[in-house]
């Protein structure tokens, strides 16, 4: 059981990334943003490759600075050229496949086995405690968590939300709508390919397929969070999305386990959970005008 | 100040929809003039607006402001100089930020570079206080909450103090009391007037109450057909009245004044 709760939280904090980036674009800019899964694989590949090559601490600015240069191109097509905001993502992430392959030197699986990671230097440095990586997960967590909440306090961060809020008033405020909407989606995807690299380097080996789906999960994660705990300031959102991200890896260790869900089918439930989980409010609402109805049959009224 | 000569614009030309929006329009304001536009319904009049604004850019023709060209400019750059207020209460402020965040954002559009990594301080909080109390609707303590909890005329109110907390060098007023009820219409064009006339900011209005467009101000234009039909100042608007002007704009434009909003108020 310990196990499970240990291997819960550290995976929870390492995906916990992808579900704030997804918070920061889907959220804030209200842009679904499809690069997601290519992104994903992009930083866990640079990352893997940097780390072989014997730079761990490296591999993660260089990461998340591929992980923005891909958020850039998709913020490009989508201000520049055009084109719709889904499509851009879709785009982009067909594109990444083939630039992934690449990072990983022509291969589809490429592995670090003997080389030093950030984890094991900091087991070495911590004293070699067994919840040492689940710590050095947090610390990242935390560190870019806080940076996202004070980012959004800031000007340009005000900016961003603005954009995904009310974008004539955007306008009207001097903004270009296309710099914030840019700046967006760099951050997120850097966020999301910092997730990738420490997913990379904690399973020492990085896997082509590795983020297919990775989207939707980031998603549920987001959703049922708020949820949980929600709506309501940025700092509340940041801190759902990781709670969140531990509570669906926990369901999912759980699942692993008792094998109540073959496994071969938890992509499957996984995207009808976050279908659900989406139609909630519309559900919901539904639900409520069936009652009254049904009230109102009861009391003759009709 | 602001001088519009001979714009064109023509929305899906060589198309069975092609509309000529504005035909060869001219107009020039002076510094501090608070002019008021009636017309027709398509006459062009938040056309022109749109064109003034850079929500798109003229076909043909010349826009400048204080001598400084804005025909090519884009309209987050044009917004540095021009404020602008809509008839929809909605889309000038975002809902889900605080009243203290729209004003923030808004005071974006100060000259001096501000540091956009820089967080809302003590003393522009201050300063936002301030600026709310001056509408007189206790916004003042409510700086924390979303924009969305607030009525119609308490938005419009705050999105005439966001569009003038930088006092802009000119100001486009489209129809912005008409969505409003009487009373906080009275209230929202009372504030209009003293933010005008303390900061002296040139003003263009589209209104469709004929009263209140020559009221207000001191020049009244009449538009039909993408052209300013008629432009009354000084003695001439003094001794207008509304039958007046109803007889004078069948007079120039050759048709009769069909705007259902003005025959039903």
């Amino acid at each position: 059981m310990s196990f499970i709760l240990q291997t819960t939280l550290e995976l929870g904090m390492m995906y916990a990334l992808v579900s704030m980036a997804l918070f920061l674009s889907y959220r804030v800019l209200d842009i679904a943003d499809l690069t997601t899964d290519g992104t994903f694989v992009l930083g866990m590949a640079v990352s893997v490759t940097v780390t072989s090559a014997g730079h761990p601490l490296l591999a993660l600015p260089a990461a998340m600075l591929c992980g923005a240069a891909a958020g850039f191109v998709t913020a490009f097509q989508q201000t520049r050229l055009g084109v719709p905001s889904i499509l851009a993502g879709i785009v982009t992430n067909t594109g990444l496949y083939t630039v992934n392959l690449m990072a990983m030197g022509w291969t589809s699986n490429a592995n670090i086995l003997k080389q030093d990671t950030i984890y094991s230097l900091f087991r070495a440095a911590v004293g070699g405690t067994r919840s040492s990586s689940l710590l050095l997960s947090t610390l990242v967590v935390v560190v870019a968590g806080a940076f996202l909440v004070w980012f959004l306090g800031t000007r340009i961060g005000l900016s961003l939300r603005a954009t995904g809020d009310n974008r004539d008033m955007v306008r009207a405020s001097s903004i270009n709508p296309a710099h914030t909407v840019t700046i967006g989606l760099c951050l997120a995807n850097a966020l999301t390919a910092l997730s990738g690299a420490i997913v990379g380097q904690s399973q020492r080996s990085a896997d082509i397929n590795a983020g297919t789906g990775i989207v939707v999960v980031g998603l549920a994660c987001l959703i049922i969070g708020e949820t949980v705990c929600r709506r309501g300031s940025m700092r509340r959102g940041v801190i759902a999305t990781v709670v969140c991200s531990i509570i669906y890896r926990f369901i999912y260790a759980v699942v692993l386990r008792t094998k109540i869900v073959p496994i071969e089918c938890l992509k499957l439930v996984t995207a009808i959970i976050v279908g659900l989980a989406i139609a909630m409010p519309s559900i919901k609402s539904w639900v409520g005008f069936q009652r009254r109805k049904l009230r109102s049959n009861k009391n003759g009224e009709d | 100040m602001l001088d519009v000569k001979n714009i064109h614009k023509t929305f899906n030309p060589g198309t069975v929809n092609e509309k000529k929006a504005l035909r060869g329009l001219s107009l020039h304001l002076d510094r501090g003039e608070f002019v008021s536009i009636v017309g027709s319904n398509g006459a062009g009049k938040s056309t022109l607006f749109n064109a003034i604004a850079g929500s798109f850019f003229v076909d043909e023709g010349s826009i400048s402001l204080s001598g400084r060209s804005l025909t090519f400019l884009p309209e987050h750059k044009r917004s540095c100089v021009i404020g602008r207020l809509f008839q929809d209460p909605l889309r000038g402020t975002a809902p889900h930020m605080t009243i203290e965040e729209n004003l923030a954002l808004a005071y974006l559009r100060t000259a001096e570079a501000k540091n956009p990594f820089s967080h809302i301080s003590r003393r522009d909080k201050d300063f936002f206080r301030e600026k709310l109390r001056l509408l007189d609707m206790g916004l003042e303590d409510r700086m924390q909450q979303p924009v969305g909890l607030l009525s119609g005329g308490q938005r419009q109110a705050l999105t005439l103090l966001m569009a003038t907390i930088v006092p802009p060098e000119l100001l486009l007023l489209d129809e912005h009391t008409a969505a409003l009820d009487p009373a906080t219409a009275e209230k929202v064009l009372a504030l209009t007037r003293s933010i005008v006339s303390e900061n002296n900011i040139t003003c263009l209005m589209v209104t469709h109450n004929m009263t209140q467009a020559l009221m207000l101000g001191s020049r009244t234009l009449m538009m039909a057909d993408g052209k300013i039909v008629l432009d009354v100042s000084g003695k001439e608007r003094a001794g207008m009245t509304v039958e007046k002007l109803v007889t004078e704009f069948k007079a120039r434009a050759g048709q009769m004044l069909d705007n259902d909003r003005i025959l039903l108020s």
